[in-house]
């Protein structure tokens, strides 16, 4: 199967969703008004994008602290994204989730997670659900180089290899853990090299090129759904901003040089994937620009959305505790 | 009526669910050949997909489970007290607060049966009472039946509950028999113990004596040595932790006026400690005597058998406590 030209423009669409929605997000932070941490996604969009690009509505995602890209790549409305941002009722969560806790589970995102590799097992679980009630949805998980060195990475990893689950463990490599480099963190060149370890296919791939993940996350898929069990992916990236928002003022030493994140800055995913397009015949510069322009107001509109909706009430504090009440 | 094993019981109500319900399976380490006692025979009867023996890998099949039953799968995870600290993360940060941060969007249909092992010499590595950590922790619901019976109607209750739930199966009680009714004698057609339904083990006058887990058997012990004195004690067992029945316990402390609570966890932090904190704060005006807590001593379970005795209640402790309650 190849992507045709709404496809891909639909990628270059949420590529530019998430992009203008975390600069958004960036002078929010900026003005004040927000409210707890939160992790830009700008430089890592292909990742997201080219993943869940493969990926059905019914298929389940689960994500990291880095968490806006991940469920805006799946679907999920940036309205109600940045309500949850701002603490608002409108948000996914009604406001008690907020950044790193992005959830919208009628569309398969089964939630980010503040702490590292946690949502490794819960992915894993959703394809041993897929398996065992004999329906063909598939798992995928983002997840970092950081927590590939987490003991609930390589517990899930076997077990998913052991009973041939439906699951596609993503790991974006940006290269940092915080400030701790890949090389002083993890024993391998790369984090696919695990694979072996565990009897799965393990994939090297550019993350920077979202048709590239595409391709590579559409076969795992094509195993999964077939009952050949997991796949581990790597996508070679990079943030382009720091870990999280404001930390540049704490940070007081380089831990990676300038020269390394201007290079790395060269290749944008956003202009890779356009000049994509454009160079294979498959959109204009006007209608590449057209796109931009109108996610520019979709992500203007979410900014005045979630400032206009409400904080929840107080009388909400003890609401959502339990499925079957006490 | 019939005389059952707590572990009978356990193994009833999970026959009884996985019949009734498909999306009901088991996970856990050595289920197949039911090392625990509980799961004997499932595998036959359900097939290796429904009773899955699982890698030592407890926060990995911890957070499966979450994961499963976040897409409609009811997982009964089989485990022991003491790996419950091996799969913190999942419990912690993903059982207990997924609900709640998702805004109410996650059920997480599962329940862990614990193994709660104690007092065998198995020494500190293997003999925890951890229930009163979960409780410190917003989201997961405890229940520590003390009998067969509670066992069988809690199980069920659990595995139809739509949260997580902590069923820690006390190693005093597993040895305990108790009448349990048969299907067809049950008004309903089935045994369903609701939570947050305190049981009055022992009706009395004199003293409350509220039992969790194992402790319920050393109140009832204590009961039996006090009565020849004349002395009247009643027993309640609340049964769920989590939500826990303070009303039963607050209007028989209104009648007795004094207060003994016997928990088998280490006492800084334990459910005693709660449950006395909320009867002095809600009840002062009745208590004609100050509270007493019967709880582990602060320190960690020794292995030889000269020193291990020293730490938990034992029914000598609980009439001790009750004369200081009634001096």
């Amino acid at each position: 199967m190849a992507l045709d030209k709404q496809q891909l423009e639909e990628m270059y669409r949420r590529m530019c969703l998430i992009r203008y929605f975390e600069e958004a997000v960036i002078a929010i932070h900026s003005s004040g008004e927000l409210i707890g941490p939160a992790h830009p996604y700008i430089g890592q969009e292909a990742v997201a994008v080219g993943a869940c690009a493969a990926l059905r509505d019914d298929d389940r995602i689960a994500g990291s602290h880095r968490s806006h890209g991940h469920p805006i790549a799946k679907g999920g409305d940036v309205k109600r994204a940045m309500a949850e941002i701002l603490g608002k009722v409108d948000g996914f969560c009604k406001g008690k989730g907020g950044s790193m806790h992005l959830a919208d589970f009628s569309i398969g995102i089964l939630g980010e997670s503040g702490i590292v590799a946690s949502s490794v097992p819960i992915a894993t679980g959703a394809a041993l659900a897929s398996k065992l009630s004999k329906k063909d949805f598939v798992a995928l998980v983002f997840f970092g180089d950081g927590a590939s060195n987490q003991g609930a990475c390589h517990e899930s990893m076997n077990m998913a290899a052991l009973w041939d689950l439906p699951v596609i463990f993503l790991c974006e490599n940006n290269g940092y853990a915080i400030t701790t480099s890949y090389k002083n963190s993890v024993s391998v060149d790369h984090v696919s090299d695990r694979a072996s370890a565990y009897g799965m296919p393990g994939v090297l791939v550019d993350g920077q090129d979202a048709i590239a993940v595409w391709e590579a996350t559409d076969e795992a898929v094509r195993r999964a759904r077939a009952g050949e069990g997991p796949t581990l992916i790597e996508a070679m990236t990079y943030r382009f901003e720091e870990h999280s928002l404001g930390l540049d003022r704490i940070i007081k030493s380089e831990y990676r040089s300038s020269e390394e994140v201007e290079e790395a800055m060269k290749r944008d995913p956003l202009v890779i994937h356009r000049a994509t397009m454009i160079s294979h015949g498959f959109s204009t510069e006007a209608e590449c620009d057209e796109i931009e322009s109108t996610v520019k107001t979709e992500i203007d509109e979410a900014v005045e959305f979630a400032r206009n909706s409400p904080y929840p009430e107080p009388g909400d504090l003890y609401d959502d505790m339990w499925a079957t009440p006490v | 009526m019939p005389v059952k094993t707590y572990i009978q019981a356990i193994q009833e109500a999970t026959i009884e669910e996985m019949q009734r319900d498909p999306t009901v399976f088991m996970m856990g380490e050595d289920l197949r050949k039911s090392v625990y006692g509980a799961t004997a025979g499932l595998v036959e009867q359900f097939g290796e997909d429904r009773i899955i023996d699982t890698p030592l890998s407890e926060n990995g099949f911890f957070g499966a489970a979450l994961g499963a039953s976040l897409c409609g799968m009811r997982p009964i995870v089989e485990t022991v007290t003491s790996f419950l600290w091996v799969g913190m993360d999942q419990l912690i940060s993903q059982a207990a607060k997924m609900r709640y941060m998702f805004g109410g969007q996650a059920e997480l249909p599962v329940t862990f049966r614990i193994r709660m092992f104690y007092a065998r010499g198995a020494a500190a590595h293997h003999s925890d009472r951890n229930y009163p950590v979960f409780m410190n922790t917003p989201g997961l619901k405890i229940i520590c039946p003390t009998n067969a019976y509670d066992a069988k109607g809690l199980l069920k209750t659990a595995i139809r509950d739509n949260d997580v739930c902590m069923f820690f199966e006390d190693g005093i009680a597993i040895s305990s028999r108790t009448e349990v009714p048969d299907n067809e004698d049950l008004p309903g057609g089935e045994l369903l113990v609701p939570f947050g339904v305190a049981n009055t083990v022992r009706a009395g006058s004199d003293v409350t004596v509220v039992g969790i887990a194992g402790g319920v058997q050393h109140a009832l012990d204590a009961a039996k040595t006090l009565e020849t004195e004349g002395i009247s004690l009643e027993v309640i067992d609340p049964r769920t932790l989590v939500p826990l029945d303070m009303e039963t316990i607050l209007k028989s402390v209104e009648r007795t006026g004094r207060l003994v609570v016997v928990d088998p966890a280490h006492k800084v932090c334990s459910a005693a400690s709660e449950i006395a904190a909320t009867v002095a704060q809600e009840g002062f005006w009745s208590l004609q005597a100050p509270i007493q807590v019967v709880a582990s001593e602060q320190v960690n379970v020794p292995y030889s058998p000269a020193l291990e005795p020293l730490i938990y209640p034992t029914p000598e402790k609980v009439v001790a406590a009750v004369r200081v309650v009634l001096d």
